[in-house]
């Protein structure tokens, strides 16, 4: 009977013997300084043009890498020059006189110019244009390339934030012969140029030796697409990345804090995490209703169950690292009492049916478990729904067909989404409009802080939504990489300054 | 046989027809629009409108049904909406992942499960023939992306011999390209390989107990001799049945694994596309699995035939 045995030894044997010939072919690599850089990403960008589509992915990868705009936001939030060396605005806060720096030049080898730069402003705001962020343009009445080195741009009326929108990930420039191909072309004026995007893999940047600034430290950067949570953390432990900026497992943290070979930066986003209430719609445009609610959700218990206790309160819609911030987290202190109190002189009887609509971010699915038991102990019988991304931005953003969901709201100093007219929360607060027109056409910047109490004020007494943290941005990184940003202020993962110790 | 060949060929262009009806439809009603998708939030209604008309989207259903399958009568699959890439050129990269893993696994699956049910069969009742019961056993329940999480830990955090995922492409030569694939086919692997061990062993099991075995047995061959001479071959039967269901399985259900190891195969585009509502790569690779299904079945069908000629009177 050795036959039996032979055939089982060679066929289950042969997999043992494959992984141990492994071994030997895969020694310790000799620690060199190292010139290259792997970064891990959740998401694989759709496409890497930043002016077509609105995924914070494709930013991750090219924003300050390979594209740069007129100005750029720097890793504090604040708007510093860029392609612009300089800029003068005119008394009525209408005109900006943009200098460009001279003798840039884009990947391809064509020059940047006022011509180029009011190319990119046109092609932002025509009609057909498909930019995801086409209202930082819409102020913009006429573009004029002045000569060489001068823009003058006029707006139709004064416009407090259009500096910070040119430097946006959609507002950056493109070489205007590789427009139409810059969704797998990319090509940009940045210390960075693209390589190879392998779908579904990896995308490859090299380093531009004809960069205009101070040239950037490393050679070759690759940026991973590791969707998975457990996936990511083999990966930076087994050393296969060097980096995952935003790293999605936050249970694992102390983990890596343990290990001398990580480093552990908790910064944050810009992103207000929210209970949006529809105010459109019973019982929440009643304003005791969305109060009671924001007196029944325990924001702490919500951080410390769902958050691991990463992230930071807040009491309005606003970032606690932008100037002009208040502190209005003590505003509806958790208590059950009230809430029910108030829920009583408005109406709403026990035992009311409420939908919590939650799309895929593990922040909505693990707050939205922890706050439908809080609006339970009040007396609401709260549904959960669960829902991919795209049917959520049909049915909930779009359609307004929801009672609360849970999202968080990353664009940077967004305040105008309560002025809005037909936005999914639907909140229509005369008074509000009233602050907020008032904010859109101030440039003194003292002024502008002064309205953004006064705004933060306003929603907070609404009770508009209940506001829960700012996002935390977890990430997680090899000890001796340095210069990587450790918040988030833009969806970004700038590399100019990034380098290795030794 | 030719006219048996030939009412199966037209049952498998209808089939495909019903198919194109019902992956086009079932999309049709799928809630999401790709635009939005794209553009996100801060989308405007204008901005919105004007990426649907460059799409295509605002032609009429009936006259993108046809379009579409014009396109996959002539082999052109059309361009993807969010990679702005020829959907065929994404499948060709996609499975150039895909196969080779599937083939990989099924080899394993083959080695593993052949021997080991041909061994449990032998020796039937005896401590091996528990012990591999068991260990089948086991095989069968253990969820394919846990043994997946375990073998990274161990082979790649704890003994560093292999990477802990993704795929450096065959352009880094075939090394390289197949090291990456080790791990997730031996993930794949030792789950079919516990069924098909233990199908290997109860139809072995069953050819042992026929006449012609027993006479082969009184003609005076050994046990071993009668098990490879004449019970094998006739226990493959089933055996190959089971493998050919594994390899489609294998194909188009790897997407966990593709997760768990974040390969870029046929799984994950398809579940990366439904996400971003990047309808024309569902479509088109929905239907290219179906196809391969189908026409496989038909092989099989006509094979059987050859072989059974009971069969051809039926059909």
């Amino acid at each position: 009977m050795t036959f039996d045995r032979r055939l089982f030894l060679g066929g289950s044997l042969a997999t043992l013997l494959a992984a141990g010939a492994i071994a030997g072919l895969t020694g310790p690599v000799l620690a060199a300084a190292r010139k290259d850089v792997i970064i891990g990403v959740r998401l694989e960008p759709p496409h890497l043009d930043p002016t077509a589509g609105a995924a914070a992915a494709i930013g991750e990868i090219v924003y300050a890498n390979v594209f740069e705009g007129l100005t750029r936001v720097d890793r504090t939030g604040a708007t510093k020059p860029a392609l612009a060396e300089s800029w003068t605005i005119s008394e009525d806060g209408k005109t900006y006189t943009f200098k460009l720096r001279a003798g840039v030049t884009f990947h391809d080898g064509a020059p940047f110019d006022a011509t180029v730069a009011k190319y990119n402003l046109d092609r932002a705001r025509a009609p057909d244009s498909v930019n995801p962020q086409k209202g930082v343009f819409a102020p913009i009445e006429t573009v004029e390339a002045v000569d060489p080195v001068t823009l003058k741009v006029t707006l139709k009326q004064p416009t407090g934030n259009f500096l910070f929108g040119l430097g946006w990930p959609a507002s950056v420039m493109l070489s205007p012969t590789s427009a139409a191909d810059a969704k797998t072309k990319p090509i940009g004026t940045g210390p960075m140029k693209f390589v190879n995007w392998a779908k579904g893999s990896s995308v490859e940047l090299g380093k531009n030796d004809r960069y205009w600034g101070t040239p950037i430290k490393i050679e070759k950067a690759v940026f991973k697409v590791i969707g998975d949570a457990s996936a990511s953390f083999a990966a930076l432990m087994a050393g296969d990345i060097d980096a995952y900026p935003l790293y999605p497992a936050p249970e694992t943290l102390d983990q890596f804090r343990a290990d001398p070979r990580f480093k552990v930066v908790v910064g944050s986003t810009e992103g207000e995490t929210i209970v949006a209430l529809n105010n459109g719609r019973k019982p929440f445009d009643d304003v005791r209703v969305r109060r009671a609610v924001s007196h029944a959700v325990d924001r702490k218990l919500v951080i410390d169950g769902a958050m691991f206790g990463l992230a930071k309160p807040i009491g309005s819609h606003f970032a606690p690292q932008n100037a002009g911030y208040v502190d209005l987290t003590g505003k509806y202190p958790h208590d059950v009492a009230k809430a029910k109190a108030l829920l009583k002189e408005a109406g709403v009887a026990e035992g009311t049916k409420l939908r919590l609509v939650l799309p895929p971010p593990d922040y909505a699915r693990r707050s939205g478990q922890i706050i439908a038991a809080q609006l339970k102990a009040v007396g609401l019988d709260v549904e959960i729904v669960p829902m991919e991304w795209a049917q959520w931005l049909s049915d909930v953003f779009k359609g307004k067909n929801f009672d609360m969901t849970i999202i968080s709201h990353v664009e940077p100093l967004d305040l105008d989404i309560y002025a809005r007219d037909d936005y999914y929360f639907d909140y229509k607060s005369p008074a509000y409009r009233a602050i907020y027109a008032e904010l859109a056409a101030t440039v003194d910047q003292e002024k502008r802080l002064s309205l953004y109490r006064k705004a933060q004020e306003r929603i907070a007494e609404d009770a508009v939504n209940v506001f829960l943290f700012m996002l935390p941005k977890t990430g997680v990184w090899n000890a001796d990489l340095q210069g990587l940003w450790e918040n988030a202020p833009i969806p970004a993962n700038d590399l100019t300054e990034v380098s290795w110790k030794g | 046989m030719l006219s048996f060949a030939l009412r199966r060929m037209i049952a498998l262009l209808v089939t495909l027809a019903v198919a194109t009806v019902l992956v086009f439809t079932v999309l049709e009603v799928l809630p999401g629009d790709p635009a939005q998708v794209m553009l996100g939030t801060e989308a405007r209604p204008d901005t919105l409108a004007a990426l649907r008309d460059k799409l295509g989207l605002n032609q009429p259903a009936p006259e993108r049904y046809l379009h579409w399958v014009a396109g996959l009568v002539t082999g052109d699959l059309g361009v993807s909406y969010t990679y702005a890439t020829p959907v065929a050129e994404l499948v060709r990269d996609r499975l150039a992942v895909s196969l080779p893993l599937a083939v990989f696994a099924l080899a394993l699956t083959t080695l593993i499960a052949i021997p080991l049910g041909a061994w449990a069969a032998a020796r039937r009742n005896s401590a091996v023939d528990v012990g591999v019961m068991a260990a089948t056993q086991i095989g069968i329940a253990a969820p394919n992306f846990w043994l997946a999480m375990l073998l990274a830990l161990l082979f790649a955090i704890t003994l560093r011999w292999l990477p802990a995922g993704g795929f450096p492409g065959w352009s880094a030569g075939p090394w390289p390209a197949l090291r990456a694939l080790i791990l997730p086919a031996v993930a794949l692997a030792l789950p079919q390989a516990s069924i098909l061990a233990r199908v290997m062993r109860s139809s072995l099991l069953d050819t042992l107990g026929d006449d012609y075995v027993r006479t082969a047995r009184a003609k005076g061959l050994s046990a071993g001799q009668a098990l490879r001479r004449h019970a094998l071959r006739n226990a493959m039967i089933p055996v190959l049945t089971i493998m050919g269901l594994q390899f489609s399985f294998l194909l188009a259900g790897t997407i966990i694994i593709e997760n768990v190891f974040y390969l870029p195969g046929l799984g994950r585009l398809v579940f990366q596309a439904i996400n971003q509502r990047d309808l024309i790569v569902v479509k088109s690779v929905v239907m290219l699995l179906v196809a391969s299904v189908i026409v496989v079945n038909f092989l099989v069908d006509v094979a059987y035939a050859a072989v059974d000629p009971r069969l051809r009177r039926r059909g």
